[in-house]
């Protein structure tokens, strides 16, 4: 076991894990945080993305004791209290997803992807949106609205 | 009492978002491994390493003295379970091993990682035997199964067959093969189990509640009233998750031995094995026409796997005997038990993987008759169910090609195969017909006022991505005549009594119906104050098992019909769909919105089947080799370009009080063939072998 500091969603933590422990794990087991979801601890569905130091990382391949001192933000901490992000209520309108289970990581990845976009000054139009976003698998097939929901708030 | 409802606007026919929607984007919606249950602790499950044999020993010392280890769960120290019909939950019940990748101990830990650590440390000692896990044409073990899934006859003749074909103009005989698919839903199969007096509360990704407490209660030898099954919010499942799967057993056996809840949740891995797959198929069909395309007779032959440890016969050619008329016609199902995991339920079971193959040859055959493949199938419209010689309850097949070669662009298409090319891409159309029937079964509401004026409908019912609730709601409000957000639709709890399961497209059909007796029958008891703004003690609770039962003799199955436009890159074989629409024939679309999301979801499933996945055997040790998201390709975004679905007016007052038909399978029927159709049409190949892979499509 050992301390490791984490800034989860604007909020100070100070935590005792286990050297094993994933993000993706402390979150959901010892935090009660458990909007990141586990599709493949494997990171090969994104169904677990998170932000990590404001860029999109897979949460089930960050070992916990490797980011001492941190800042996360997981899909819990996208809305200013009751108000929605942009891309929530995009999500929500478009019908962007169907059980709801690859969302979160969708979310966080469109987040950190429009970014990025931004930063390198790239324009997103579809394909470019399909490209970047091609690292969130949705079982459900909702891809079409969920590229329409970030095209409109891109 | 009564309302006054005439100012309200019907609330079935918006585009209405989710209801739960706000509480899946703020993550706030909690799957059944992530309720907050205080001293929970974890299960690990330990997979067999042979295929088949028998387990001689389990050495538990190791993972016993690692701190944290709470027990180890095997064959020498699980309780007995009474026997039930699905073997694979028969956790620990014997020392035979009858696939690779079967339960045979577990570990259960205080931390997940303890569990991982512990089960690594078990050590199994094996006596193999020899094993058989490949489906081939002409397998000596062969036999024909009593019936097919769920219920249907094996084989069904009309006429002679060989007759028919000896007197036909026109024949094509092609063998079609397609591949094991696995559901691959993104929340994995998970369960949490808590013992309390003697009950079981087991939350469950499941898609029906109400039978899985049934089911459990069985094994265990419960009064199903002691079993409780929840299942607020479950992340796809497409069959995997209709009846309960092996991890809910060891859930509730865990938490039975260690004597506090406990939780599991299957790996991405081992999904690979214990909870469904569709079959791979091998299926002959053999279609006589005259020259003008008129059938005279349709022969289907399907061949599929089932493993030995619980018969799982897939109904593959059943969709053959609706479709299309022929005076001589034959279907028919064989199976070979292998020592392979179980195959199961995946989104239209039968239905898609026969309509691949009967809809690739109908493509053949209009192309050896030299007719429009749309025409053909215009051409073999047929009044009455053939298979019952009954009548159709509607049945827009004609209309959903009409207008879908209309909206397509598909007047004035060259039938030329491998005649256009655009740069270094090939590029063809192709059509395919969907079907996929409207069932119902007996389903029981609540409908309650509350002290609020509010209203809670309650059903067992299981939102598994389809937008159940939503609708739900949307009926419930209808059938009061209120506005929906004065509704509160609570599902996926086994208290709320018998219900129909979230598979087979009849989830809306049959949940729908008792929902709207239930409403209608609490605005017409005496004592309800309903409406009245004040408090009251109005509560009904319905059933409508006397309803299914008195439903009139009717064909009742929706229809479709999919277009797909392909680029195949000349040297790479590289396959992309620029163009693909959906035309569909469904009764009363409930929520445009939702619905078109499930059309979508299906169409890409299909288009998947085509082109990505694949399960893929390996022969010397009896396991799915490429069992993880890196080798199973499933599609991504990039590999979706524009993607539409409508569906054609069609009013049918012989289903249910909605008039709906199910639409979570249609989608995927037919799209796989209509795929397969555009690339021969592209480049010539006629692909007869599931996924159509660049090595099948390059020289």
């Amino acid at each position: 076991m050992t301390e490791i500091a984490l800034r989860i969603n604007g909020e100070e933590h100070r935590l005792e894990i286990d050297v094993r422990t994933t993000l993706l794990d402390l979150l959901r087991e010892q935090l009660g945080l458990t909007g990141a979801k586990k599709g493949c601890d494997h990171g090969q569905c994104g169904a677990c993305t998170i932000l990590l130091d404001g860029r999109r990382a897979n949460a089930c391949l960050a070992l916990a004791v490797a980011h001492d001192g941190a800042e996360l933000v997981t899909v819990e901490g996208l809305a200013a209290g009751d108000d929605l992000h942009p891309l929530q209520s995009a999500f929500v309108e478009r019908d962007a997803f169907q059980c709801g289970y690859c969302t979160p990581g969708q979310l966080c990845s469109a987040a950190g992807m429009l970014a990025e976009a931004e930063a390198e000054g790239v324009a997103l139009d579809a394909a470019e949106i399909r490209e970047r976003m091609s690292g969130n698998l949705c079982r459900c097939g909702a891809y079409p609205n969920i590229v329409a929901a970030i095209a409109d708030v891109a | 009492m009564t309302l006054d409802t005439s100012t309200l606007a019907p609330a079935v026919g918006l585009p209405l978002s989710r209801v739960e929607g706000r509480e899946k984007v703020m993550g706030e919606a909690r799957y059944a491994y992530e309720q907050p249950i205080e001293g929970v602790a974890y299960a690990a499950a330990i997979t067999s390493t042979i295929a088949t044999g028998e387990i001689t020993g389990v050495d538990a010392s190791a993972a016993l003295a690692i701190p944290g280890v709470l027990a180890v769960v095997s064959r020498e120290n699980a309780p007995r379970l009474a026997e039930v019909d699905d073997g694979e939950l028969m956790l620990f019940q014997s020392s035979g091993v009858a696939y690779r990748g079967q339960i045979v101990a577990a570990v259960v830990a205080e931390s997940l990682e303890t569990a991982r650590e512990a089960a690594a440390a078990v050590a199994l000692d094996y006596r193999p035997t020899a094993h058989d896990v490949e489906l081939r044409s002409g397998h000596p073990r062969f036999y024909k199964p009593e019936k097919v899934n769920p219920s249907f006859p094996t084989d069904v003749a009309h006429g002679d067959l060989d007759a028919g074909l000896a007197a036909a103009e026109v024949v094509v005989d092609a063998t079609y093969t397609t591949q094991p698919i696995h559901n691959n839903p993104m929340e994995p199969h998970a369960s949490l189990a808590v013992w309390e007096d003697g009950g079981l509360t087991l939350y469950d990704s499941i898609q029906g509640s109400w039978r899985a407490h049934n089911e459990i209660a069985a094994l265990f030898e419960l009064e199903p009233e002691r079993v409780r099954v929840i299942s607020q919010h479950v992340g796809g499942g497409f069959g995997s998750k209709g009846t309960p799967r092996p991890q809910a057993v060891l859930a509730a056996l865990a938490a039975r031995i260690v004597g506090r809840p406990v939780k599991v949740a299957l790996t991405r891995q081992q999904l690979f094995s214990m909870v469904g797959y569709r079959t791979p198929t091998i299926q002959r069909v053999r279609l006589g026409a005259s020259r003008d395309g008129r059938l005279r007779a349709i022969g289907h032959d399907a061949f599929e796997q089932t493993s030995t440890v619980r018969e799982f016969a897939e109904q593959t050619t059943i969709a053959t005997r609706h479709m299309y008329a022929a005076p001589d016609r034959l279907t028919t199902h064989r199976l070979v038990a292998l020592d392979v995991p179980t195959p199961s339920w995946m989104r239209a079971p039968g239905e898609c993987p026969g309509m691949y193959a009967l809809e690739s040859a109908m493509d053949e055959l209009a192309i050896a008759c030299g007719l429009d493949p749309i025409e053909l199938r215009i051409a073999n419209e047929p009044e009455r169910d053939p298979e019952k010689d009954i009548p159709w309850s509607s049945r827009s097949l004609v209309a959903c090609l009409r207008e879908g070669a209309q909206r397509f662009g598909w007047e004035g298409r060259d039938p030329t195969p491998g005649a256009r090319r655009d740069g270094r891409w090939l590029v063809g159309t192709g059509v395919a017909a969907s079907t996929y029937p409207a069932y119902r079964s007996p389903s029981q509401a609540t409908a309650r006022l509350d002290a609020d004026g509010g209203f809670t409908v309650q059903i067992a019912a299981a939102d598994i991505g389809t937008g159940a609730r939503t609708v739900l709601t949307q009926i419930a409000a209808d059938a009061l005549g209120v506005d929906p957000s004065q509704v509160r639709m609570e599902i996926g709890d086994s208290d709320f009594g018998q219900a129909a399961l979230a598979g087979g497209s009849m989830g809306t059909a049959s949940w729908g119906s008792a929902v709207v007796k239930a409403c209608e029958a609490l605005l017409t008891q005496p004592t309800s104050s309903a409406g009245t703004g004040q408090q009251g003690e109005g509560e009904v609770t319905v059933n409508t098992a006397d309803e299914v039962k008195a439903l009139s003799k009717l064909s009742r199955h929706a229809f479709g019909a999919q277009f797909v436009e392909v680029r195949v890159d000349a040297d790479s074989g590289e396959v992309r769909l620029p163009r693909v629409l959906g035309v569909f024939g469904v009764g009363r679309v409930i929520n445009p919105k939702t619905a078109r999301s499930q059309f979508i979801g299906g169409m890409i499933m299909g288009l998947s089947m085509a082109l990505h996945e694949e399960s893929v055997m390996d022969r010397e040790f009896g396991d799915y080799l490429n069992h993880d998201l890196a080798q199973y390709h499933v599609p991504v975004s990039a590999d979706i370009q524009e993607i539409d679905a409508v569906w054609v007016e069609e009013d049918d007052d012989e289903l249910n009080p909605m008039g709906s038909k199910g639409i979570g399978e249609i989608g995927i029927v037919g799209t796989a063939a209509a795929v397969a159709n555009a690339v021969h049409h592209a480049t010539g190949k006629r692909v007869r072998d599931l996924p159509i892979r660049l090595d099948r499509l390059v020289d």
